[in-house]
């Protein structure tokens, strides 16, 4: 018996065929689909990596050159500096399509291209080393935009690389092999049925002969009594 | 247009503020997941999120992982990596491939 209850019929084989067909299909493209990704996303994870391990070293060292001003200069006065930026980014999103992911593509813009208007305060009042540890905070930036692009990217893509695995392995060791199984047990079945049905014609035709012999035997005794009986006479049957 | 979000204690964030970031300093565990939950709903693209807060709102953060928007980037703390944004490139590396192959 197959795993799936199925109905040995012509036509549900008919059925279980075409599905069969399009499973099989559907798993070359899903494997097709999954391999592709994982090439995509293995480029996206090397990047991530190298980005996350650039960006973190720039932002200790940003936060080393932070704490170097903030020694120097007193809490107060560090905040104040740093309490109305001049600058301001507005970020553009936009999306990519890979493999049917939609990946986002992040684009943005600072409010004035100058970069030496990063500092939002004048330079009488604050140390020297405030201009550093703000200078390698905006050098950082760009690394940090590209690695939040590229670290969504490779989460989005894990999700559907998972995903398709999970789609291409539940049809190529449970789905198909249903099908095959319950396709095999149909045409079993639908054979076994035909002989059956030959034996019973061949049975019903023995009989029917048997009965007509019969019936003819009685009629020749039948015949040789009525013209008295004489033995020696039936020469044919 | 999409804003940029700096989330985390005091002395870590301090610094993006120069950049013209939105910074939002809290100062608790508890401050940290009712912004961050806040900032989500806002328009808000990329949330920078540090370390050492991620570490505690993991939940929370599990739960933007596979959403477009927003993107929670974790950043060390000014007290150092913590090493959770690396351990979470190889857990993608993990779930995507069934085993770490980097």
């Amino acid at each position: 018996m197959p795993a799936i209850n199925v109905n040995p019929t012509r036509q549900e084989l008919t059925r279980l065929k075409g599905r069969l067909r399009t499973s099989i299909r559907g798993h070359k493209l899903l494997k097709d689909k999954r391999d592709e990704l994982m090439k995509q996303f293995m480029d996206v994870v090397r990047e991530n990596r190298a980005l996350r391990k650039k960006v973190e070293d720039g932002l200790m060292q940003a936060y080393g050159s932070f704490t170097v001003a903030s020694a120097l200069m007193s809490g107060e006065m560090l905040e104040q500096s740093l309490l109305y930026p001049k600058q301001s980014v507005e970020l553009d999103m936009s999306f990519q399509n890979v493999m049917s992911v939609n990946v986002p593509v992040y684009q943005f813009k600072t409010r004035s291209e100058d970069p030496g208007e990063v500092y939002p305060y004048g330079f009488a009042t604050t140390s020297g080393e405030l201009d550093d540890a703000v200078d390698n905070m905006a050098s950082v930036f760009q690394d940090m935009l590209r690695l939040a692009q590229v670290e969504k990217t490779s989460q989005l893509l894990a999700e559907e690389i998972e995903k398709t695995r999970r789609r291409v392995n539940a049809l190529e060791y449970v789905k198909i092999p249903q099908m095959q199984e319950a396709i095999k047990y149909i045409t079993m079945k639908l054979d076994e049925n035909e002989r059956s049905s030959t034996i019973r014609l061949m049975k019903v035709k023995d009989m029917i002969l048997k009965q007509s012999i019969e019936e003819r035997r009685e009629a020749n005794e039948k015949a040789i009594q009525a013209f008295g009986g004489q033995p020696e006479a039936p020469a044919e049957v | 247009m999409y804003k940029i979000a700096v989330l985390g204690d005091k002395d870590s964030v301090l610094g993006f503020k120069a950049l013209g970031l939105d910074v939002f300093p809290s100062d608790t565990v508890e401050e940290a997941r009712k912004t961050l939950h806040r900032l989500a709903k806002e328009e808000y693209a990329v949330i920078y999120l540090t370390e050492q807060y991620a570490a505690k709102l993991e939940h929370e953060v599990a739960r933007y992982k596979d959403e477009l928007t927003p993107a929670v980037i974790l950043i060390p703390g000014k007290e150092g990596s913590l090493g959770i944004g690396m351990a979470n490139v190889k857990r993608a590396v993990e779930r995507a491939v069934g085993a770490d192959i980097l």
